[in-house]
């Protein structure tokens, strides 16, 4: 109808890109918000996303006087063929203290499965707190059929938890893992779709 | 600022040399059409069918919902071709019910009616243009739209999993969407999702340079009718948001169909960011509902009273503070998922603020009237309503809003209620207020009064005997998304299932007064409403020529908005 020569219709045309440019940029923003969503769990311990040290880091800390029971959760997602669960049901230490507890896995089917360790602390408020220096949650692991292992976590609770208004007052946190099949097992049959 | 090209862009319209009102054959008109009006008027009874269908699948769940136990869903599923013998494939049902319901009136009845319907009819007259910007763009959105639909009623007959049709609830939370719904119904309603989000992101482009550009000689941003601010607010809401649903849902689309793991924990992934994503486009989307509504019942309210709008600045900008406000509490839908105390204060004050100017536009709309000559005609009937109903809807937002009591609320019929009362019966009423408003401009006949009172009365009493006791339900535990229930909530439920009869009659009472005026109703003259209608499109016939403003409208200093 409108020729694009004429003047109107180029200035149509330049609102019109510069909306779709919005429209597009919010498109790429949706993308972007998944390393984004992630790099802020971890800056902010948001939903019980724990923090994680180096030993070094760790070794500058320390302990205090005030006793904190950390209490160990371990599950498998439905259908997993494997036992997990901590050896130790509760920890006592002090706030500041390296501990070190042990989950024990086990494969139970009969092919070789690699499992991915999702993990958060509750109280929630206390995820920025909760260091993990060493932990099998780190990478993936893989067990043989039938393989058993003991496999460590490292960890303190930063004092600084003293200071802060919402989390100073707790007493224990529990700490909860969930082994899932890793999306990219090899060993594994179809995906769980 | 605006005058120099839009003569320009009406100059070169007229050398295509189409004579006044010369309209082009029937196939052509109506399946290729590029005229604002009828494009329109396609969306309006595009939306009337779907609301049809969407409020058909609501009457299945009200009667289902009757009494407690499964009375007639088994005989639905062998009616939609599913297996009725199996009894979760019948369950499944409900959940496809729910689903489509929900998609449906969002998608295919409220938005292609208030912001296609109307929007497309009237922003352009209002603002003395001669067409939209974009005019077959104007068409690609339009069967875009029903692309969308059409595969979302596919996607009702392809396994869903458990049984037929996709069964996520319109918010098509992962796992369930994913791993929890195998088969390709998801597939279709997430498809349906992309092409109607695609449409209406083509037509909110179309709107605001609409706005921007094409406005009268004279008329200013600060001079536009209240409508069409609210239709530059909804477009910018449709531009920023459905961008992020369309994102996440193509997150949903690979993680079921090409491996990826954006919501699968055993990739890496988190679920809860698929709610953050789809929040942080659904929660503008309610304003994309109900704005386009504040602007109709505006545009009456002056009418009716017989002066401006009262405070009209106020009432622009309050709707521009409800568009951006609406962008930062999306997180008051999940305030179950595990959000920290800080966290829950900040969404649960963020999202009372709405409230400030919404309770502006309430209160202006009742300072108009106020010592206004009014006239009790169909529409003022109607965005009387509106205001009522919108109001309870309101409050019950507030109290929904705080993240202490949410977490006693969620889910349950509370919340169904309330965002009833603000979407069923706020941004319903505010199409039929419209309707009655615009119907004589777009048909060139006149409805009946009587019939359009009636209709009023008996949909006023219908949603209020549904909706109402679902508070109570709400408050005493009641979840929703279930299709039975303990016994001791049958009584309000039997009265909502009442009510629901009381609605259906009422939209007979709609249909038959259609009907009437487009067989037998008097021919509208220009501005039937007399003094009070002051906008641009009461300057034109009705209905109006095939091309309007042959001679721009300027719009002098004194105009009244």
């Amino acid at each position: 109808m409108v020729t694009a020569t004429k003047p109107s219709s180029n200035r149509n045309i330049r609102v019109g890109i510069i909306a779709a440019g919005g429209a597009l940029a919010m498109l790429g923003l949706g993308y972007a918000s998944v390393p984004l969503y992630r790099i802020f769990c971890q800056a902010t311990g948001f939903n019980g996303t724990t923090q994680r040290s180096t030993a070094a880091q760790a070794a500058a800390v320390k302990a205090t006087m005030r006793p904190i029971t950390i209490r160990f959760d371990g599950n498998v997602v439905n259908g997993m063929p494997w036992q997990f669960h901590p050896e130790q049901v509760t920890q006592s230490g002090l706030i500041g203290e390296r501990k070190m507890a042990f989950f024990i896995a086990k494969n139970i089917s009969n092919r070789t499965i690699t499992g991915r360790a999702v993990y958060n602390v509750t109280p929630e408020q206390t995820g920025a707190y909760f260091h993990k220096i060493q932990c099998f949650c780190f990478n993936d692991q893989t067990l043989k059929p039938g393989e058993e292992v003991r496999m460590p976590v490292l960890y303190y609770v930063d004092p600084d938890i003293l200071t802060d208004p919402n989390a100073k007052d707790v007493s224990e946190i529990t700490l909860s893992y969930t082994f899932l099949e890793a999306a990219d097992s090899t060993q594994s049959t179809p995906k769980n779709k | 600022m605006a005058s120099i090209p839009a003569h320009e862009g009406f100059d070169a319209h007229h050398d295509d040399a189409h004579d006044h009102d010369h309209k082009p054959a029937f196939f052509q008109r109506w399946f290729m059409s590029t005229n604002h009006k009828d494009i329109g008027t396609l969306y309006l009874i595009f939306a009337i069918i779907a609301g049809i269908i969407g409020g058909g699948v609501s009457g299945i769940m009200r009667a289902e919902l009757a009494h407690p136990g499964i009375q007639y869903l088994g005989w639905w599923t062998h009616f939609l071709g599913g297996n009725d013998q199996d009894f979760n494939a019948t369950l499944h049902l409900w959940n496809v019910l729910i689903t489509a319901h929900g998609l449906i009136m969002v998608f295919f009845m409220v938005m292609p009616a208030l912001i296609g319907g109307f929007g497309n009819w009237f922003v352009p007259l209002m603002i003395g243009a001669p067409d939209m910007a974009f005019p077959r763009m104007n068409n690609i959105s339009f069967w875009l739209t029903v692309s969308g639909f059409c595969s979302l009623m596919i996607s009702a007959f392809m396994p869903g999993g458990t049984g037929m049709g996709a069964g996520t609830g319109w918010t098509v939370y992962a796992p369930l969407s994913t791993s929890g719904s195998v088969g390709p119904a998801v597939d279709f309603a997430i498809f349906s999702l992309h092409l109607a989000g695609a449409g209406s992101i083509l037509g909110a482009i179309n709107f605001i340079t609409t706005i921007f550009n094409m406005r009268a000689p004279g008329m200013t941003l600060h001079k536009m009718p209240l409508f069409v601010w609210s239709m530059l607010v909804t477009a910018f809401l449709l531009l920023l948001s459905l961008p992020v649903l369309a994102a996440a849902i193509t997150m949903l689309l690979t993680d079921r169909n090409f491996g990826t793991t954006f919501f699968n924990p055993a990739g890496g992934g988190d679920p809860i960011l698929y709610q953050h994503l789809f929040w942080f486009f659904g929660h503008p989307e309610v304003y994309i509902m109900i704005l386009p509504g504040f602007g109709i019942i505006s545009q009456i309210i002056s009418t009716f009273s017989k002066k401006p709008v009262f405070g009209y600045l106020g009432m622009a900008y309050a709707m521009v503070a409800i568009g951006a406000v609406g962008f930062i509490v999306w997180a008051h839908h999940m305030y179950t998922t595990g959000l920290d105390v800080n966290t829950k204060m900040y969404f649960t004050a963020a999202t009372m603020v709405i409230a400030v100017p919404t309770g502006i536009k309430i209160f202006s709309w009742i300072a108009t009237m106020w010592g206004g000559s009014l006239e009790f005609k169909s529409p003022l009937v109607w965005a009387i309503g509106f205001i009522f109903l919108f109001t309870v809807g309101g409050v019950t937002g507030v109290v929904l809003a705080n993240g202490g009591i949410d977490d006693n609320l969620q889910d349950t019929y509370y919340v169904v209620a309330h965002f009833h009362y603000v979407l069923s019966l706020g941004a319903v009423t505010s199409l039929f207020a419209g309707f009655y408003y615009w119907f004589p401009k777009m048909s060139g006949r006149m409805h009946s009064e009587f019939l359009s009172h009636l209709h009023f009365w008996v949909f006023f009493v219908g949603v209020n005997l549904i909706f109402f006791p679902m508070h109570f339900l709400g408050v005493q535990g009641m979840p929703r998304r279930y299709p039975d229930y303990a016994p001791a909530f049958e009584f309000w439920n039997t009265i909502a299932t009442n009510g629901y009869m009381v609605m259906a009659a009422s939209m007979v009472i709609f249909f038959v007064n259609i009907a009437y005026s487009l067989v037998a109703g008097p021919k509208a003259v220009g501005n039937y409403w007399g003094e009070g209608a002051t906008t641009l499109e009461w300057t034109l016939s009705s209905p109006p020529p095939f091309h309007q403003f042959e001679t721009l409208p300027v719009i002098e200093e004194a105009h009244a908005h």
